[in-house]
């Protein structure tokens, strides 16, 4: 039998550290959904969603109650929408965003992603019709999440997407206004991004993917700051050494709950994605574990050596314990929805710039971060771009989800309730980059991209 | 199925012998027990096998809850795999 103290001590990580899967989520294809008829096309995306999805959540909620782990959620992830939508004679793609949000609704799901586009090098007529059609879709759905990759390692950075998201975002914030700006809280900007990420809001079901797949994400800050409270004052060695081994543990725990529900459901398994998700909730906030380490504030000197620890701390940790890792796999850093970097972004020890330098080392990039809301569409741009360029050197994935929140100015604070948190409205640089955005055309991939 | 109980709270006269006759009474079959006090702080950890229980899982599990309530105690059921899955290789 398992010993009497280890049981106890994975009783004591449920109940007070906020041990718990983040994520079930499905990911299915809507290839075979293409219509001339952007009716009958939502039509077939509404049944094929329900009918894959259909015992999605009872599923999930079975092995919670069995196994006594939280799932927190169950989602659904789809092919880009811009590729199923392209066949559709409209130029409006709204209709298939709302098929997608009433099927989330069906199937009880709270979020489902993949009104997206890939438009990395250029776009077709589809991604254009989807990008213009992506404000209105996140004004008129609940649930629906949007992505578009903007650039990758080996394509470059697509400038003209670019500064046309910075115009979207900005639109997306207007249409939404009463709620905080909260659609741009589901709208992603992506550099390499992933195909089989099943965190929201970027989560879409890749191109290389199955038919129908299961993919779940782990989370565990807190067990991570509990098992750094233990070593206090140890060397880096020892700090590295015991993030790996609770990383190791949560990601077993994560293993197991896929292999369980890819059984129960009748779906091939896909990934695993140990990432260290934080909450709002008070002891499950990944910047609480970079200050664990010795750091006074978040965002101080040293944040970023100290992250850049922990994301490979994390990964080194994980990969062991399950068969295939994949999706984003690290330390997310959303300021809102991360307790002590709202704490340390509404002190101004968080800033932007330290905030960037963090998304070299994170595992993804500027997330959920509340600026001003007459902040120029050129200059959310041009943010967007430095992520991607860091990204695209780096050959890691970036993404950008800033809420330009209508109304307010640096000072103030945003509620988006739930999971999304609150976020102080952080400043950025006044000065322009008009006239760098408005030259589009592609910033060309780097030499380290020519790999063959 | 195996499963482990937990049973955590304010220690006290008979607790073993109620969670234990409500375990016979489902027909659930005690393999192991692990039982300590520290500070009249009650833990115990069983290992049980549910195979030839009288009611589902889910039913175990509330009647269980539902005793603990009474006691003023914390009894939970879980499958064994997830500690397996987190202390064996």
């Amino acid at each position: 039998m398992i010993s009497h103290s280890d049981i106890i001590r994975t009783l004591e990580m449920i109940d007070h550290q906020h041990l718990d899967i983040r994520t079930i989520t499905m990911g299915i294809s809507l290839r075979d959904c293409a219509d001339p008829d952007v009716r009958r096309c939502a039509e077939k995306i509404y049944d094929k969603i329900t009918r894959c999805a259909d015992k999605l959540v009872e599923t999930g909620c079975q092995i919670e109650n069995e196994l006594g782990i939280p799932i927190v959620h169950k989602r659904i992830s789809v092919t880009p929408a811009a590729l199923v939508a392209e066949a559709c004679q409209t130029e409006d793609y709204v209709p298939i965003a709302r098929a997608m949000d009433d099927a989330a609704k069906a199937c009880g799901v709270n979020f489902i992603g993949g009104f997206s586009a890939l438009v990395h090098k250029g776009c077709t007529v589809g991604d254009r019709r989807l990008i213009g059609s992506i404000p209105e879709a996140l004004a008129v759905t609940e649930r629906v999440c949007s992505s578009v990759n903007v650039a990758t390692t080996r394509a470059g950075i697509n400038m003209d997407a670019v500064a046309q998201m910075g115009r979207v975002i900005k639109r997306t914030a207007e249409l939404t206004a009463e709620s905080g700006g909260l659609g741009c809280a589901k709208l992603v900007v992506f550099s390499n991004a992933v195909e089989d990420n099943p965190f929201m809001a970027g989560a879409f079901h890749g191109v290389g993917e199955p038919e129908c797949v299961i993919n779940v994400g782990v989370s565990g800050p807190g067990v991570v700051y509990h098992a750094l409270k233990g070593v206090r004052g140890a060397s880096f060695d020892v700090v590295a050494e015991t993030v790996k081994k609770t990383a190791f543990q949560i990601t077993r725990m994560g293993e197991l709950v896929a292999q369980e529900a890819s059984r129960r459901l009748g779906v091939p398994f896909g990934v695993v994605d140990l990432s260290l998700a934080p909450t709002p909730a008070k002891g499950d906030s990944v910047a609480r574990i970079l200050e664990e380490m010795g750091l006074e504030t978040c965002g101080t000197h040293g944040t970023t050596a100290a992250l850049a620890l922990l994301n490979d701390a994390v990964k080194k940790g994980g990969v062991m314990a399950s068969s295939h890792v994949g999706g984003l796999s690290g330390a997310f850093i959303p300021v809102s929805e991360d307790e002590g970097m709202i704490e340390a972004a509404a002190g101004g020890t968080l800033c932007l710039d330290k905030l960037e330098a963090m998304t070299c080392v994170c595992s993804v990039g500027l997330d959920m971060i509340a600026v001003p809301g007459d902040t120029p569409a050129e200059t959310i741009s041009a943010i967007i771009a430095d992520e991607a360029a860091i990204g695209m050197v780096n050959n890691k994935t970036t993404a950008v989800r800033v809420i330009p929140v209508p109304g307010k100015t640096v000072g103030d604070n945003v509620e988006f309730g739930g999971l999304l948190g609150s976020a102080p409205v952080m400043p950025l640089h006044p000065e322009s980059s008009a006239a760098f955005i408005a030259r589009g055309g592609r910033i060309p991939a780097p030499l380290h991209s020519l790999r063959n | 199925m195996r499963a482990i109980v937990t049973v955590a709270g304010h220690d006290r006269v008979g607790i073993i012998a109620e969670v234990c006759s409500l375990l016979a009474s489902l027909n659930v079959n005690i393999l192991d027990i692990n039982q300590t006090v520290m500070q009249e702080f009650f833990t115990m950890t069983m290992l049980v096998d549910t195979s030839a229980a009288s009611g589902s899982f889910e039913r175990i599990k509330k009647a269980l809850a539902d005793k603990g309530e009474a006691m003023a105690l914390s009894i939970r059921i879980q499958q064994e795999d997830i500690f397996n899955a987190m202390y064996r290789i």
